[in-house]
This record gives structure tokens, sequence and C-alpha cells, in this order.
């Protein structure tokens, strides 16, 4: 199987891709169009701000490119908030995939929200062998409310979406790569799609 | 886990450790057996350090599933940039923050504030809470409460607050500085220093409202295992990841 991690200059790569060897398959990097449109699997991953974020994506012309994607697509972290319409860091738009605009969260809890929490209302093949309530690792101070396109959710400043899914289009906020088990497994999960 | 020249120091007593020195091998263990995040410092001087911290962080990430930070004589965001590609998840920084605490902005902007942890050894002189460096021995003109304020004005993601009045004694963590912290403080506090039983780790969380709480020899000499530790946790009511 052949899986494309987009490279755009974002965030910690290399624990995806160690995380992916580890369930036995190998992901590329690749910012390139071709190799991209023709991945089995491509995962578009992020950390740090989304304005920036989105900057590189307009450089490199993937910006366009991603929302045309027909294979399974799978955004972790800041790649899903991306995927949403808009978000309020730094007043970006988004590429729209997701009906939904990413805010953050009140400053009544402690902001970036960093480490384990719940995920439930599980409804996707996503999490097929995965419990409700299983932990997972989440760091991020911006998060995309609950909207019909909710495929897990999270408590933390009230509910919000974990995990989002449109046709072949998933995003997790989560960090399958860092969420032990139950993260594998969800990877796997999709990698077996 | 203390780390030099990319060998874990301080005792460790794993009996089914095939070597007891072995970082990447002690990471799995943990990781296997429910911790919910490692830390890593190097204490190492040498000219190598660099080059050896950076491949031990690659082994690190390659070998396990859970989240960690890397610390020790980090003073650039080169130093940062390295770790980080090399599959680090968060840096701590300590000493070098002090002496130059523009780098937590530089290093908050460059790579976002949810992988700066600021670590902060303190202890009490006459009643105050005083920043220390160099693991206690140097004291500073900083209090605590007013460093920990401004570290999270530049951006700092996490504190990691060691009590040098606490450490070592197997006594219990520095609850009240940690309450103080976590109710003026708005980012996660990590309570470090004085574990030596499962009901110091429920203190810190219920008394000391700690985010988390870190341990080193009660793991490592199996004086408490982090399954029972995370167990009673959960009947005592603390949300933890069983």
């Amino acid at each position: 199987m052949n899986i494309v991690i987009i490279d755009y200059g974002a965030g910690n790569i290399k624990s995806l891709q160690f995380a992916i060897e580890r369930l036995g398959f190998n992901a590329a990097l690749s910012s390139n169009e071709e190799e991209i449109k023709t991945a089995d699997k491509v995962i578009f991953p992020g950390v740090g701000h989304a304005d920036s974020a989105m900057k590189m994506l307009k450089e490199t012309g993937l910006d366009k490119l991603i929302p045309t994607l027909k294979q399974p697509v799978l955004g972790i972290c800041l790649g899903m908030q991306l995927l949403c319409t808009t978000s309020e860091e730094g007043n970006t738009k988004g590429l729209g995939i997701f009906n939904v605009d990413v805010k953050r969260f009140s400053n009544t809890l402690k902001v970036p929200q960093m480490g384990w929490n719940t995920i439930s209302n599980l409804q996707s093949d996503l999490f097929k062998g995965i419990s409700e309530n299983e932990f997972m690792y989440l760091v991020h101070s911006y998060y995309a409310p609950i909207c019909d396109e909710t495929i897990a959710m999270t408590d933390y400043d009230g509910g919000y979406s974990s995990a989002l899914q449109k046709d072949n289009f998933y995003g997790v906020q989560f960090h399958p790569e860092k969420s032990s088990v139950a993260g594998e497994k969800t990877l796997k999960n999709f990698l077996t799609i | 886990m203390d780390i030099k020249n990319s060998r874990t120091v301080k005792g460790v007593n794993f009996v089914n450790l095939r070597d007891a020195g072995d970082p990447v091998e002690l990471a799995k263990i943990y990781s296997e057996t429910g911790a919910d995040e490692l830390v890593f410092l190097d204490i190492s001087a040498t000219e190598e350090r660099r080059k050896t911290l950076a491949n031990m962080v690659l082994q690190v990430a390659e070998a396990i599933n859970i989240p960690f930070t890397v610390g020790g004589g980090i003073s650039s965001v080169e130093d940062v940039e390295v770790l980080l590609k090399n599959g680090a998840d968060k840096v701590s920084i300590n000493s070098s923050a002090v002496k130059n605490p523009q780098l937590i902005n530089d290093l908050a902007a460059k790579f976002g504030s949810q992988c700066i942890v600021v670590a902060i050894d303190a202890k009490q002189i006459e009643g105050e809470w005083i920043v220390h460096l160099v693991g206690g021995k140097e004291p500073t003109t900083l209090n605590l409460f007013d460093w920990a304020q401004e570290v999270e004005k530049r951006g700092a993601g996490e504190i990691l607050f060691t009590s040098m009045d606490n450490d070592g004694t197997k006594d219990g963590f520095a609850n009240e500085a940690l309450k103080k912290l976590s109710e003026t403080l708005n980012i996660p506090i990590i309570a470090s220093g004085g574990a030596g039983a499962i009901h110091h780790f429920i203190d810190a969380f219920k008394i000391g409202k700690a985010d988390a709480a870190l341990a080193a020899s009660v793991f490592h000499f199996k004086e408490i295992e982090v399954s029972a530790l995370k167990k009673e946790l959960q009947t005592q009511g603390i949300p933890v990841r069983i």
C-alpha cells in the first residue's frame, strides 16, 4: 500500500512515520502533487499555528490539491482543523471540507488542553475495536464544535468534535501516533479502510 | 529518566531489563506498562552530547507510542529544532530560560507553546520560594510565583515544577506551592519532587491541583508500579487512563 504523509514543513512527522512502521506499513513524506494524488492513503498532519500552516499550503499549491483528493485522507490535529471552514486562530480561512468553524477554548480551563482525555459517541469504522471513553492524547488550544460531521466527541470546556468525517475525509483532533494502543488501532483502522 | 552519554544514570532496578542502562528499553517498558508520558533529562557535559542526544531521541521515538519530553542543556532554537525533528514531542528548558528569558518567546513563536516546557527548580529560603539553578545548587533572585507567571506570559505551554525541599525526601510533593501555581496560572503544572507513596500522588492532584505528576526513583526501583498507582487514582475519583 502506498501511504503518503503530506510534507509542508508542519509538525513532528517522525513519530507518525514510526507509528505507521510499527503497524507494518511504510509511509513516504511528500509535497509532490502526483505522488499525493496517486497514493492509496493520504495523511495530513499539522502542529503549530493555523495561519502560518495555511500560508505554507498556499505557497505550495497544496491548498488547491487537498480538497480534490478522492482516496481516504486523515487530518491529524491542526491538519483536521485546516480541513474545517475557518479557524479563529489568526482568522484563517480553511479548506472547507468539514462545515464547521474552529474556535478557541475559553480561559475557564487550562489552555492548551494538554494530555489524555476520553473520546465518546464513536460513530465510524475509524474506531472499530475501540471502546467508548477510550483515552487519547490531545494537545490543542482550538477546537471544532459538535456538528453534523462529528464522529467522536470529547468533553473539555463542554463537548467538542474530537473526530470528524465527510465522505473520504477523516479528521482526528487527538494524536493517534501518541495515543498508545488505542491510537495505533485508530491509525490501523484508517490504513485498512 | 536522567541520561548521561545516552545511558540512564541513577540506579534502575528492573530485573527483566537486559540492559539497565539503556534508556530506549526502559522507555519501552514504561510505555507498555501504563506511563502517560516520559521525560528525559540529559545531564552529560561532553562535546558530543548534542549528537548522541539527538540519536537517542530518534530511537525513543521509534520505540514508543506515548509522548515524551527532552531536556538538559538546551539553549537555542537550533537545539530544539534538532530534537523535535528527531521525534521529541516537547522540550524542557530551565537555566537557559532564566539566563535568557527571550528564548521562551522565540521557541514558542517558532515551534508553538505546546512543545515548550519550562522546568523550574525552587526551594524555600526564609519562607519565600526562590528559583534555583544547577539542580538546586545556585540560587537566583527570582521568586517562584513571579517567574512562573512571566514564563506563562512569554509563551511556555507547561511548567515542570520541582521542589528541591521535597526532592529525594519521599515525603510527598510540595502541595501548597503547587496549589498556588495551579490556581494562578492558566497552563498545566507538572508536580515533581517528593513522591514516595501512592497517597502522595493523590495529594498532588487533590490538594496541589497538579495537572500531572512526575516521579523517577519510586518507579525505577519498583517501589510503586505505575498500574497499581493508576488504579488507586481511579478509585479516588481522579480521571486517569487505565
